[in-house]
């Protein structure tokens, strides 16, 4: 199993000179096993997807961890759901009184945007997510409800013998410096449970953190604590605040390293490169 | 390995966060989780006990009424809230352990997640002569 980084940028895309190490583009990874492959996020990243070279069968499967901005923007633009042959399943949480297909209406409608859903000219599936594990070929995926600011799932995605776990944002504890000492009363640890790949939210300092309580995100501190008590094998750090350059960005990263006592490989997510599960 | 639902655990984060006491059940009743000032109500430390069942909890601070009368589990509010799922609230009185009587107000909810499930319940603890 491959994972492709679209988008590894939170909140809005970049394409200052500043922010070109790590990538200017929002939330989008592709989950890839041989000629199978799921999109996970739609948030500008999608955009750089070869959908002529990679997405020959008719059917594509995008997964949503929730429908903020930064996570369904390239939805908009995305060229699959302008081709009358392809058939879309759009996967997204419910959890809400209004349906998942009302709730991405409201974006993909005038006056936001020209076309509303409807004139779509692809084969639009959406589908509220499962409270079990389903299935889209031979990936095995769960999807549960974690911490952050309106309906927001964590996925877990399994294929063979091998797990990737995404949790762009993810604020594990609010408001605290550490996770609470049992497990089970720890955000999205099941997900993570000793998964091959962690890719986590890890937008702040542990210091800028402390004045964004509850925005629903975490800092890199909190991450790498959340990887080593669930026991996860590698951990890639996502969600890059664009108001940082990615100078500031890679010696935030330095610093916590140099302090950081982990035996586990830790990385920042870089958009464009493949990781091998 | 078990895990609690979201909802359960921003439940604990409040409830960390509050100065009243605070209850958390799961739907069996078993006490999952109370709060530093409902240590104080319980006269135990939730990190000595952990959680503890139905039977022992409801029977561990005394409830009675205002004649002395026990008050047996399945009237408390939060016992209610976890058989019918709505909400409840009762004021009676509890007993400390050193025999101390007072009289308190409990309010419990269901908690009910986006999943929808049934996760458990939260009682608050209300003291009458703090308020009143």
């Amino acid at each position: 199993m491959k994972v492709k980084l679209h988008g590894t940028r939170g909140a809005y895309p970049t394409s200052s000179a500043n922010n070109q190490t790590y990538g200017g583009n929002t939330s989008c990874i592709e989950v890839i096993n041989g000629e199978e492959r799921i999109i996970v996020d739609a948030g500008t990243g999608i955009l750089g997807i070869d959908f002529d070279t990679f997405y020959d069968a008719d059917r594509i499967d995008i997964l949503l961890t929730h429908l903020h901005m930064d996570h369904i923007q390239g939805l908009a633009f995305c060229k699959p759901l302008f081709n009358a042959n392809k058939e879309v399943h759009i996967w997204g949480p419910g959890g809400s009184p209004e349906s998942l297909q009302a709730r991405l209406n409201r974006f993909l409608s005038p006056p936001l945007f020209p076309i509303s859903l409807r004139d779509i000219p692809s084969k639009l599936i959406i589908q509220e997510l499962p409270n079990t594990t389903f299935t889209i070929g031979n990936f095995a995926i769960t999807a549960e409800y974690i911490s952050h600011p309106g309906p927001t799932v964590g996925f877990r995605i399994q294929c063979g013998s091998k797990t990737v776990t995404y949790m762009p944002d993810h604020e594990p504890v609010i408001g605290k410096a550490h996770l609470f000492p049992e497990d089970e009363w720890v955000s999205g640890f099941k997900l993570a449970h000793r998964s091959d790949l962690l890719i986590h939210d890890s937008q702040y300092s542990k210091e800028e953190y402390m004045n964004k309580v509850g925005w629903g995100h975490g800092s890199l501190e909190i991450a790498a604590e959340f990887c080593s008590r669930a026991e996860a094998k590698h951990l890639l750090l996502f969600h890059h605040d664009p108001a940082h350059s990615d100078d500031e960005r890679t010696r935030m990263f330095e610093d916590f390293m140099k302090r950081a006592n982990y035996n586990f490989p830790i990385e920042l997510a870089v958009q464009g490169h493949e990781i091998e599960v | 390995m078990s895990a609690y639902e979201i909802e359960i655990i921003l439940s604990r984060q409040l409830a960390d966060c509050l100065t009243v006491p605070v209850f958390l059940v799961d739907p069996e009743g078993t006490l999952i989780f109370y709060n530093e000032p409902a240590e104080v109500v319980l006269g135990q430390k939730f990190q000595d006990t952990g959680p503890m069942p139905v039977g022992d909890w409801g029977t561990s601070f005394f409830p009675h009424d205002g004649e002395g009368k026990d008050i047996p589990p399945e009237e408390l509010p939060l016992v209610q809230t976890i058989q019918n799922k709505v909400p409840a609230h009762k004021t009676f009185w509890i007993k400390s352990l050193k025999g101390k009587s007072t009289k308190i107000s409990v309010t419990s909810i269901p908690i009910i997640g986006r999943s929808k499930n049934f996760s458990g319940a939260m009682a608050i603890f209300w003291d009458n002569e703090i308020i009143g």
